[in-house]
């Protein structure tokens, strides 16, 4: 295999070429069906992160991955299965999706000094194998909360795969 | 009392003194910032499933062709010394990754970010956002036109200053093939310096994000070229044993 290109980080200065409008919303904020996925972004002393970005991947309600263009530019697009979400003032992300039929969405975190990106997940509340500390919580108003912990005792827990 | 670069330095390199490390060191004190975000935990060894393996596809819906001009972006020029930045994007096992979408972002030719964020107090360029995008072609090639960036000071210790670089952000055909990364230009004094470029401990890997003065890409009285190729890890579809389920 031929020696990967290292990792940097996003820096603090991504905010202008990275979001883009609707990053967040893979399908539109309130549309029926829709749920929030939600939640903050700590440091190890428990401070929100404000210049964190979040990306997910996810299947679709049926199951299946979608292999479709569209993502930068939503209106009029079909479901694409990806979005990104830049954490703000309060270190909050946000995004507005559908349900994957896989029982996690994928994750990706990036941030200002974090020197390169960390993967994990996001599982379904009620996912019966689970990795442990990454099953969302069902607000009362519906809204799927999963804060991460780039550090501490609540530190997520990131993963490596067998290729990276 | 403000550390000073001797003593930022001096912590580099006895971090250094341990095996290099082609990854950047996530707990990587020179780089302050790190100190309270990087993991202290051991990675989870996770076999990638469903999502994981399938990452977002993106289509000239999404980009336009011009968006890979940093240079017309502002209806004028740019101030700085024009460049042309290309190369290839490949998987681990060296296969073009195809029609796949890049980003990049970068200060102006003053070293000063069009970020509301940057207080650095260089000019900012009327005609530079120093934003682009572009899709590789079916060779996994990528090219944008832009102005070479300037370094900058930072607050990490006293006279603090980045190397000259544009952030590049990539995807490969696996979701857990994506990659942001920073490309450095030849010959920069400051690469040594600075704690960020130095997080990755093995010369030969900081090495791979140096580009390489092309000069076969430059063009009479007009612009510099420059080439980077860039390699992400291996794609798990080929790697896994299908699964059952």
């Amino acid at each position: 295999m031929t020696e990967a290109t290292p990792g940097q980080t996003v820096g603090p200065f991504f905010h202008h070429a990275l979001a883009f409008p609707g990053d967040s919303e893979l399908v539109p904020f309130g549309s029926a069906g829709s749920v929030v996925l939600h939640g903050y972004v700590h440091d190890g002393a428990g401070v929100p992160v404000p210049d964190a970005m979040i990306e997910i991947r996810q299947a679709d309600a049926s199951g299946v991955v979608p292999r479709e263009g569209g993502s930068l530019r939503r209106r009029g697009a079909g479901f694409t299965g990806w979005g990104r979400s830049c954490t703000d003032g309060a270190g909050h992300y946000w995004f507005s999706t559908i349900e994957p039929g896989l029982p996690f969405f994928a994750v990706t975190v990036f941030a200002r000094g974090l020197l390169d990106r960390l993967f994990t997940r996001i599982y379904l509340p009620g996912t019966a194998d689970a990795v442990d500390g990454l099953v969302a919580t069902r607000e009362d108003d519906g809204r799927l909360r999963f804060d991460i912990h780039l550090q501490g005792p609540s530190e997520t827990p990131f993963f490596t795969f067998p290729r990276t | 009392m403000t550390t000073s670069q001797h003593e930022i330095s001096d912590e580099i390199a006895k971090i250094q003194a341990d095996s290099p490390k082609g990854a950047p060191l996530l707990d990587f004190p020179p780089y302050r910032s790190t100190t309270l975000r990087h993991p202290t935990k051991e990675p989870l060894h996770v076999d990638p499933e469903g999502a994981e393996l399938v990452a977002p596809v993106f289509g000239h819906s999404d980009v336009a062709a011009v968006e890979a001009d940093l240079t017309l972006q502002r209806g004028g020029d740019p101030i700085g010394e024009r460049i042309r930045v290309h190369g290839r994007v490949l998987d681990g096992d060296g296969r073009p990754v195809r029609r796949q979408l890049v980003e990049i972002w970068q200060a102006n030719a003053a070293g000063r970010y069009s970020h509301q964020g940057d207080q650095h107090p260089a000019p900012l360029d009327p005609h530079f956002t120093g934003v682009g995008r572009c899709l590789t072609d079916d060779d996994g090639r990528y090219s944008f036109t832009s102005i070479k960036p300037g370094p900058y000071p930072w607050r990490n210790h006293h006279n603090a200053w980045r190397p000259a670089h544009i952030h590049f952000s990539l995807f490969g055909t696996d979701f857990t093939q994506r990659l942001i990364t920073q490309m450095y230009f030849p010959g920069d004094q400051l690469l040594a310096l600075d704690p960020i470029a130095q997080s990755i401990s093995d010369p030969a890997a900081l090495a791979r994000l140096i580009a390489a003065y092309d000069h076969s890409q430059s063009e009479h009285e007009w612009l510099l070229g420059y080439r980077w190729d860039i390699v992400l890890t291996g794609s798990h579809a080929t790697y896994l044993e299908p699964s059952d389920d």
